[in-house]
């Protein structure tokens, strides 16, 4: 009988050997890429043919034949009609208004400070090296935004008794909070106990007062109702037990104890304080500062929104889950247009006599929720692409809902989708051009506005207005899509699922 | 069925088995959906003693186990972990979960954190332990799973034996009083699975009270001071090793041991 298997043992190390390289070098590549066959030899040269002829018409249009300088229109027509190049002139001419729109010239400077700090803090927040994160996210997402506000509208703002009553309610939440979690005090100590039931009165009290007049009276410039004075009574007693508690307790730091109740009187100093600027009305904004507040406020918002939600949808308590649904599933199912229609044309007719929203406000707050319902979704796909087992092992070490969400679930979820929420920023940067719908003029607004002055009306001015305007959109979209994919590969782990 | 509660020492375990109860299951009943996963389970497990659970696929001994833990929730019956019964109580299921430590089949470990990040966690967040402190018992117990050097790496770089010993430190880290094992070995590749076993075998010696899933017979043999045999839901039969294994008395469990001992 034959043997089939021959007994064998290796005797020797086989060596490495280098890959084979024959298709290096530049020719092979050409040869290989766009010259393998006949047909693709002829495709080559058909789309190189059209790509030089197109790349060419471009040039000329922008460089050539473009007119950089002029007075008005009369530098951009060509003799014996037809058209030429790009007329820079307008532009150049028109940019204050494309990037402040009708904003006070002698106030402008207040919109360029407002640039230079959000350019500053969004570089020291997106370039790894820089230090200082902590304090730089803090400047960039609590105090940038109160300072742009004061900035550009002038400030001096008139709080109601109600508005001051809130602030320190969320002041006294946090110091309840910070006392709360120091390990050998609870919240079900006496004092803390009256302390809850402060805030949750003052809580109660601030939405009767909305329903119900008392009379009004005015302390230190403020005007309380009757209501209000009694709630930010109960919420200055409820901050003072448990600052009393933390400091009896010994275990907490004064920095974390005064904390909340010196942001919130800051914040109101910076809100009302008369600064010496000028009131500058939103109906006077315009042009790129617009855009950038539109979508930056809609950006910021919808987020931490978008999360909550996506987070609801996915509980396990019927309410939740069922608000959050109908939520997602009502602003995702109207268009953006008709909710910026409904904010402003609608909105007020349910309005109580009196109660008049800010018309940029309420174009705001129609973004930021419809752009927080697609948040919510996208976010949600993250939140499913998480496999069982993490949940699990936060669960079997005890994590609480809250910790196993912000430390293993939503630092996972959302890299994943990264590509996903930046795409959805970069639609809502691009759909705030909408509101010009609703009469606030953003870039591409001020750019259709100015196609309409007589002395620039020349057959390229609305060309060449409509380049300048894609290519600042597009300027800021692909710089959000380079951040994104380097965040991506600077998260990447390793770990392949 | 013969109970050995008061097992003889058999030459492995010098180790003395406490009369603290340490998990009982009283009429344990599950259904997913309208299928009956857990029928009146009942198992009282001692301080110190380590059970192998083995059985069929689908015959219920992760679920059994996972309920210990409470991931997952039995519908009858009672279950009470180191004095602390088992109900909706998120608080009790809480404390429950602090002192009972899990190790999974598929690691489970969380992949964008170092080892060091993933085995001090828990001992920060739910223990409130000082950063620097929670450090110092995760290298000792990186150590004793002997991978240290990888502290500093992602799990997604290291092997599956090894991230499964990281599996078990970081349950470690939480000084857990029992632990539970769902199937350790059974995503790794053969090479791998003694390095595993071998921290297991260590943890045993220490005393550790022990739940394990396992299809590995050798450490059964060598470990477990009693074996258990779950077959469609319920418990069919457990005796000490060298009896099941020798002398099984059950049906099944003959059918069973015969499949898998070759």
């Amino acid at each position: 009988m034959q043997e089939h298997a021959n007994a064998y043992v290796s005797t020797k190390e086989l060596p490495q050997l280098p890959a084979p390289r024959n298709d290096a070098g530049p020719i092979a590549v050409l040869r290989k890429n766009l010259f393998a066959t006949p047909v693709d030899t002829i495709l080559t040269l058909v789309c190189g043919l059209f790509i030089v002829w197109a790349i060419w018409n471009l040039f000329s249009f922008v460089w050539l034949d473009a007119v950089f300088e002029g007075a008005d229109r009369e530098a951009c027509l060509v003799e014996g009609g037809g058209h030429g190049g790009a007329c820079w002139a307008f532009v150049e001419a028109k940019l204050g208004q494309f990037v402040y729109g009708t904003y006070p010239s002698a106030e402008r400077w207040r919109v360029d400070t407002v640039f230079l700090l959000l350019a500053l803090l969004t570089a020291g927040l997106l370039i790894p090296n820089v230090p200082y994160k902590r304090i730089n996210a803090i400047l960039l997402f609590a105090v940038f935004p109160v300072v742009t506000l004061v900035l550009l509208t002038g400030g001096e703002f008139e709080l109601a008794g109600g508005a001051i009553a809130l602030v320190f309610v969320l002041a006294a939440a946090a110091t309840l909070s910070a006392v709360g979690s120091v390990p050998r005090i609870s919240l079900s100590r006496l004092e803390m106990r009256i302390a809850t039931w402060l805030l949750l009165g003052a809580i109660a009290l601030m939405l009767i007062a909305i329903v119900l007049d008392t009379p009004t009276f005015e302390i230190l410039g403020f005007s309380f109702s009757l209501l209000t004075m009694l709630a930010f009574v109960a919420t200055l007693g409820a901050i003072g037990l448990s600052m009393m508690v933390g400091f009896g307790s010994g275990q907490t730091t004064i920095k974390s104890m005064v904390a909340p109740l010196v942001i919130a009187a800051l914040f109101i100093f910076a809100m009302t304080a008369d600064f010496d600027l000028r009131y500058v009305p939103t109906n006077l904004w315009g042009g790129l500062m617009l855009t950038l507040v539109v979508a930056l406020s809609g950006i910021a918002a919808s987020l931490p929104f978008g999360v909550l939600l996506a987070l609801g949808r996915r509980s396990h308590m019927p309410a939740v889950r069922l608000i959050c649904v109908i939520f997602i599933e009502f602003w995702r199912g109207v268009p953006l247009i008709t909710v910026l229609f409904m904010a402003t044309f609608m909105l007020p007719l349910f309005m109580p006599e009196g109660v008049n929203f800010n018309s940029l406000l309420r174009a705001l707050v129609g973004v930021a929720l419809f752009a927080s319902a697609y948040m919510a979704e996208v976010v949600r796909g993250g939140l499913q692409a998480i496999p069982k087992g993490q949940y699990e092992g936060a669960d079997a070490m005890a994590l609480s809902y809250w910790q196993k969400t912000r430390l293993i679930i939503l630092p996972q979820a959302l890299k994943i989708v990264i590509p996903g929420i930046v795409n959805t920023f970069i639609g809502l940067f691009k759909d705030t051009s909408l509101v010009y719908i609703i009469g606030l003029a953003d870039l591409l607004g001020t750019v259709k506005r100015g196609f309409a002055d007589p002395n620039w009306i020349t057959p390229t001015t609305p060309a060449t207005g409509l380049l300048f305007a894609a290519f600042v959109y597009w300027c800021f979209c692909f710089g959000m899509s380079r951040y994104s994919i380097f965040v991506e590969r600077r998260l990447d782990t390793g770990h392949k699922r | 069925m013969s109970m050995t509660q008061e097992s003889a020492p058999t030459p492995t375990k010098k180790m003395e088995i406490s009369d603290e109860v340490a998990v009982e299951m009283d009429k344990v009943n599950k259904w997913f959906g309208e299928f009956h996963v857990l029928r009146d389970i009942n198992l009282t497990v001692q301080k110190g003693e380590r059970i192998v659970i083995c059985g069929p696929s689908g015959s219920g001994k992760s679920t059994m186990i996972r309920c210990i833990n409470r991931l997952e929730e039995h519908q009858k019956g009672r279950i009470v972990v180191d004095g602390i019964e088992l109900t909706g109580d998120l608080k009790k299921i809480d404390e429950v979960r602090r002192e009972v430590g899990m190790v999974f089949q598929h690691f489970n470990l969380f992949p964008h954190l170092t080892i060091m990040e993933n085995c001090t966690l828990a001992p920060i967040w739910v223990r409130k332990m000082p950063k620097k402190k929670a450090e110092e018992i995760a290298m000792h117990y990186l150590e004793r799973v002997k991978i240290p050097e990888q502290a500093h790496k992602y799990p997604g770089q290291l092997s599956g034996g090894q991230q499964q010993r990281v599996a078990i430190a970081r349950s470690l880290c939480m000084n857990p009083r029992i632990m539970l094992f769902d199937e350790p070995t059974s995503a790794l590749d053969p090479e791998m699975i003694k390095e595993v076993l071998d921290v297991m075998v260590g943890l045993a010696e220490e005393g550790m009270t022990m739940l394990c899933v396992t299809h590995e017979m050798g450490f059964a043999r060598s470990v477990a001071n009693r074996v258990i045999f779950m077959d469609r839901g319920q418990i069919v039969e457990q005796n000490e090793p060298k009896a099941f294994f020798e002398n099984p008395q059950h049906e099944r469990t003959k059918l069973f041991l015969s499949q898998i001992l070759h």
